[in-house]
Formats: C-alpha cells, sequence, structure tokens
C-alpha cells in the first residue's frame, strides 16, 4: 500500500526513534511511504488557539502535497496530536466550499489545491494497521509472538476525542483500536484508568504541576496493574511519559520506573526487528527489562 | 430475566458506611432512559436510591452522571445505547466525577460547579450610564456567543474534566464558557479586564490541557474547550495580555517558530515560551532563567539518553519551502479581521446556503 507520509515534527525532532522505526516496520506491512519533506507542522492545537485560518491553510497545504502523491491511498501520521489537529481542519475545510476556496486562495503561488474528497483518508498508522493493514495480516507476519509482556495502551487525547470528529461512528472500536493490536502481536494488554486520559504535556509550559501529576498518576495507575511497558501513537504522550518520568515521580511522590514504547517500536518487535534498531536504547526510562523479555521470548 | 441490569453506586455519607455497588434489574423497553431506569428501580426495589431530576428532556441539566464511566445526562442516553457500552451486560451509573457525592448519585454542585461559575462574574457589566430604555443589540453580534449560551449549567464538562482531576482549583470548563459568554456580548465594558484576571489566574484559561473531555460529554454542544480557546485567542490576539503562566509566550513561541522554520524547533520552543516568545529575554529574565533551571533535568535526561542531540537542539533546518509558509503567514496576519468557521453556528454543511460565516471582529 502506497502512502503519503507525514510524519510530523516530533518524530524527527526529540522522538528520533519513533520516525526511524517506522521506518523499518513500513516495509515489513508492505507500505510504500512517500515522505512530505516540504510539509509544515500541524499546529498541535497551539496555532489554532492563535488563528484558525492560519492553522486551516497550513494543514490544506500539507493536504493538498499528499494528495499530489501519485497512487498514495491517502495520508499516514504516526502522531496522535497530528491526527486529531489536521482531522479538526478538515472538517472545517470539508464543511464549507466557500471557506476551502478562500484557504485555496493561499496556496495558489504554490500550485496547490486541496480537494473535498470522502474517499481520501488521513489516518494514524494505529488506524491505518487496523482499517487497511488488517489484523490478519499483521498475526501472520509476526515471527517474534510478544507472549507474557504486559502491555498497558495509552492512546492520547487527540485521536480519542472528540469522537463525532474522528470517525468513530463509521469505526467505533477505534478507542479499542490498541488493545486489539496487542493481542495481535502475541502480548496482552492492560487495562488501567488513564489509557484515554490526558498526559499533561499541552500543559508542560504553562502549569507543569498540573502536567506532570497527569502523568505521574497514569505511570502509576499503569505501574500498579502490573504492566511492564507502555505504548503510545503519541511522541507528545511519550515525551511527557518517558522523558518526564523522573521529574514526574516527584509530583506523584512516588518511584515511577516503567518504559514508555512508540507503537511501530512494539509491532516492529514483534515482526523480528532489533530493539537496538528500533531506537529502544534512546529512552530515559530504560527498556532492559522489556528486552530481556524479549530476548527470552526468541530463545524459548 | 429482566431486561436491564443497572448496577449503581450508593454512597450515604450519614450512614458512616463506606460506598458500595448495588445491581437492579428493571424491565423496559430499549427506547427508555438510564433515568427511566434508575427511577424505576426507586420506584420497584429501594426508594432511597438519590437521583436528581427534573424536566426528563435534557434541558434543565439535573441528572447528569457517569454511565459506564462516560459522563452524560441519564434522561438523554437510552437504556439500550448505554448496554452496547457495558462491559458484562451490566449498566454501570456512578456520580459525576471532580464533585463531593451527597448522595448516591448526587453531587454537590454549589461546592465546585455553582463556585467557579460565581468565580468568573457571570452577568454583564457595561460601561458608562445606562441607556434611557433597553440596551440595543444588533442580532449579528450575538451570534458569536449562542453557542456558549447553549450551556444548560448541567456540569457534565465540569465532571469529566482531566485538569480538574490533578488540579481542584481549575476554574473550568463550564465557568469558562460562561466566561467567554460575556467576553464575547457587545454590550460588557470589563472584556479586557476579565480576559487580564482569567489569563493571570494560575488556575484560568492556560489550565486547560486541550484534552476534549469537555468537548465530548457536553449534552448542547458548547464545546467548552473551543470556548477557553476562544478566550485565549481574545487575550493574546486582541489584547496582547503577557499573563505569568506562559500562555502568551507558549503562543507566540510556537506561531513564531513555525513562521521561521515550518517545523518546530522544540528546543527553542520552551525558553521562548518562559520569555514571553523571545529567546534573549528568556535567558535575562529572572523568572524564565528559574524555569529554565526546573526544566534542565528533563533536558540533560534527554541528551544522556541520546534522544536529543546538541546538534538537534542548536540547529533547526528550515522547510525548503519555507518562502511560501512565510507568505500564508503574511496573507492571513495582515487581515484586520480573523477569519473564522464556527460550524456550531454556520452547521454542518458550512451555511452554504446562507452564505454564512463567522468572523472574529476584532483585529490582529
Amino acid at each position: 500500500m502506497k502512502v503519503a507520509y507525514w510524519p510530523g515534527c516530533v518524530s524527527r525532532g526529540f522522538t528520533p526513534e519513533l520516525h526511524g522505526s517506522m521506518a523499518l516496520v513500513a516495509p515489513k506491512l508492505d507500505i510504500e511511504m512517500v515522505e512530505l519533506d516540504r510539509a509544515n507542522c500541524c499546529g498541535a492545537g497551539v496555532i489554532a488557539e492563535h488563528n484558525q485560518e492560519l492553522v486551516d491553510t497550513l494543514n490544506a497545504r500539507t493536504f493538498a502535497m499528499a494528495q499530489g502523491v501519485e497512487g498514495a491511498a491517502g495520508m499516514m501520521n504516526i502522531c496522535s496530536t497530528c491526527q486529531g489537529a489536521q482531522t479538526e481542519c478538515r472538517e472545517r475545510l470539508d464543511a464549507s466550499t466557500d471557506y476551502r476556496s478562500g484557504v485555496n486562495e493561499h496556496l495558489k503561488p504554490e500550485g496547490l489545491s486541496y480537494e473535498s474528497n470522502g474517499d481520501w483518508w488521513n489516518k494514524n498508522f494505529l488506524w491505518l494497521l487496523v482499517e487497511e493493514i488488517g489484523l490478519d495480516t499483521l498475526r501472520e507476519r509476526v515471527v517474534r509472538p510478544l507472549e507474557g509482556l504486559r502491555i498497558a495502551p495509552f492512546y492520547g487525547c487527540y485521536i480519542v476525542r472528540p469522537t463525532r470528529r474522528l470517525g468513530y461512528a463509521d469505526h467505533p472500536e477505534r478507542d479499542r483500536y490498541m488493545e486489539m493490536v496487542i493481542e495481535a502481536i502475541g502480548a496482552n494488554p492492560v487495562d488501567y484508568a488513564g489509557k484515554h486520559k490526558c498526559c499533561g504535556f499541552p500543559l508542560i509550559t504553562m502549569n507543569r504541576t498540573t502536567s506532570l501529576r497527569q502523568a505521574g498518576r497514569h505511570l502509576a495507575d499503569a505501574i500498579d496493574a502490573d504492566a511492564d511497558c507502555l505504548v503510545t501513537p503519541c511522541p507528545l504522550c511519550h515525551l511527557n511519559l518517558d522523558l518526564q518520568q523522573p521529574d514526574a515521580a516527584k509530583y506523584v511522590e512516588r518511584d515511577l520506573d516503567i518504559p514508555v514504547l512508540h507503537l511501530p517500536q512494539m509491532v516492529g518487535l514483534a515482526l523480528g526487528l532489533e530493539p537496538k534498531e528500533l531506537g529502544m536504547n534512546k529512552h530515559v526510562v530504560k527498556t532492559g527489562d522489556v528486552q530481556r523479555k524479549v530476548a527470552a521470548l526468541a530463545a524459548a | 430475566m429482566a431486561d436491564y441490569t443497572l448496577k449503581i453506586r450508593r454512597f450515604d455519607p450519614e450512614s458512616g458506611e463506606p460506598a458500595y455497588w448495588q445491581s437492579f434489574d428493571v424491565d423496559l423497553a430499549p427506547e427508555r432512559s438510564v433515568l427511566d431506569g434508575v427511577l424505576r428501580a426507586r420506584d420497584d426495589e429501594d426508594g432511597s436510591i438519590g437521583i436528581r431530576c427534573s424536566c426528563q428532556a435534557a434541558i434543565c441539566g439535573s441528572c447528569a452522571v457517569r454511565i459506564n464511566g462516560k459522563t452524560a445526562l441519564a434522561c438523554n442516553t437510552k437504556l439500550s445505547d448505554a448496554r452496547a457500552g457495558a462491559k458484562a451486560g451490566e449498566i454501570v451509573v456512578e456520580p459525576m466525577g471532580n464533585f463531593p457525592v451527597l448522595k448516591d448519585l448526587i453531587v454537590d454542585m454549589d461546592a465546585v460547579h455553582w463556585k467557579k461559575v460565581q468565580r468568573v462574574v457571570p452577568w454583564l457589566l457595561p460601561e458608562g450610564d445606562p441607556p434611557e430604555r433597553e440596551y440595543i443589540v444588533p442580532p449579528e453580534s450575538m451570534i458569536d456567543i449562542t453557542q456558549s449560551m447553549a450551556c444548560i449549567q448541567c456540569g457534565a464538562c465540569v465532571g469529566a474534566c482531566l485538569s480538574l482531576e490533578v488540579d481542584p482549583e481549575f476554574i473550568g470548563p463550564a465557568a469558562l464558557a460562561k466566561a467567554y459568554r460575556f467576553v464575547g456580548d457587545p454590550r460588557d465594558g470589563q472584556t479586557e479586564s476579565r480576559l487580564q484576571d482569567l489569563a493571570e489566574d494560575p488556575h484560568g484559561i492556560y489550565d486547560c490541557t486541550h484534552c476534549f473531555a469537555c468537548v465530548e460529554v457536553c449534552p448542547k454542544d458548547v464545546a467548552p474547550m473551543d470556548q477557553i480557546m476562544r478566550l485565549r485567542r481574545r487575550a493574546t490576539g486582541d489584547f496582547g495580555i503577557r499573563d505569568q503562566n506562559n500562555g502568551y509566550g507558549h503562543e507566540k513561541a510556537f506561531v513564531d517558530l513555525i513562521e521561521k522554520y515550518g517545523t518546530l524547533h522544540e528546543a527553542q520552543l520552551l525558553p521562548r515560551s518562559f520569555g514571553q516568545g523571545s529567546l534573549v529575554r528568556s535567558q535575562l529574565d529572572p523568572n524564565s532563567v528559574k524555569q529554565l533551571v526546573t526544566a534542565l533535568p528533563a533536558a540533560v535526561n534527554g541528551l544522556k539518553s541520546g534522544k536529543v542531540s546538541p546538534v538537534k537542539a542548536l540547529w533547526h533546518h528550515k522547510l525548503p519551502d519555507q518562502d511560501q509558509v512565510r507568505r500564508i503567514y503574511k496573507e492571513i496576519e495582515s487581515k484586520d479581521e480573523r477569519l473564522e468557521l464556527n460550524l456550531y453556528i454556520v452547521g454542518e454543511s458550512g451555511g452554504e446556503e446562507e452564505g454564512a460565516m463567522a468572523e472574529g471582529s476584532q483585529e490582529s
């Protein structure tokens, strides 16, 4: 399957292991990714706060570039936040011909135009994996079932809310896809209170206490539910849950030491890729225990 | 076998007993509501079940509870829909989160919701002498606030708010949506001071974590989070309010970095946010330096793990067509008015029949 690929800012910035692991996982699932290297930031909710027309135009520019990728079925992202921010813009762009025309006027000098087309999709890798690749295909490709590994999913707000905008009417199980993927690769999904809650990242510069209390609580809940690790389709969540985890521990006044994997890393492990090539050595909270369990599975 | 089973959380603080769960079987048609189910259980099995309700038509906002973990009006949730989302076939009914429980499903609205609504001064504060007769307001100038006016004060958004969950002092979605109802009202004369107050409060508009929980549960599509974002937009864009919470700084830093590079230069986002958008100020202002020091351990951890390389932290490439992004910025930011398309107002078809398009009436 050929897709226009929007990796987002963070996967090429502070979570390079995400971008790297996706590049390795894609061919194993027959995903041909055409990276949009001229596309711009989705705005992550912040530019929307500032100026709606600006954020809609910037994302229309990205959509138009993606629509120009010949033979691509749609656009894939690897960031929950990009998914939500871009879907919000697309909803407005698709709703009004007048508004869309005005936005497209700004794109004319580049020879770009966003065309509203119900068949064209923009999907996070998680959605693409379940809806386009299919869990049966994933199961077939698993060479290293992660049996016995207890994995706590952490979705990220922008991929679960608001359900009306995010296509949950057509795909009501989207808030269970992580568990379904975890099961498909042979691991055990861990249920815990925080899986659909907010990691706190949007507040990290504005209210550090609230932000890190949120992260700390979810990490603590996952630990209390006996999870070996968390997995997330959102690199911003990863930053608050992994990079900030030592600080988050102080805010919830307890020890926290639980690795947080990116979704492509987890899938990559099951597809036979090695932890190091998936960048699992680039985490703040060491992934050694997970790696050892995976190595033991391989040896068994 | 009963049509539906309701698993209700029971709690009576006067009894001195801890909370417990109690299941009730009810025979009702699938289109009947969860409220009907609770009332049937109360009528037929246990008259002591506590729940607030009045209109039973999703207007009074009395019966907001948590159904299978999601906040909703009990009268506006069909039993059949509730069971579809239930685990193990039982419809779980609990009091809303973020509120003290008075009894069973009844929460203390005064302690949280009404106290916070009072906090935002929920009445008009006009300037100057009142007119001889009534204030005359053109209908189109009120369109902007119709969404916030649709609130029925049920508290569902407050019960679902993920910021309130960890910061009970947060003013919260309902009260802030109510604040926008007055900030956006052309008759109010205290727009700037209201915004200044809500921006400077450490538990005000910059304590919203942007999680959409309130948007998801609101039975009237008020989208409280969107109203909070509009308050932020007015505070920064119209009045340039430089708050102590880095709200202005974060927005300016982010917007400026995308204009400059096209994608986010993360290493500059934090210092610029602390320095009201300025990298220089971030290193000169004592308050900013203090915050940078607080954030330093995470940066060091990132460098040590290899997640962040020193080169990447210092250098960020611009997009090949960055001049195009800058051109878009210039075209849009130079407009006298901000253009906004509010689908609540124009409808999901974009209001093309009427040619409707809401416009922000403020200078950028």
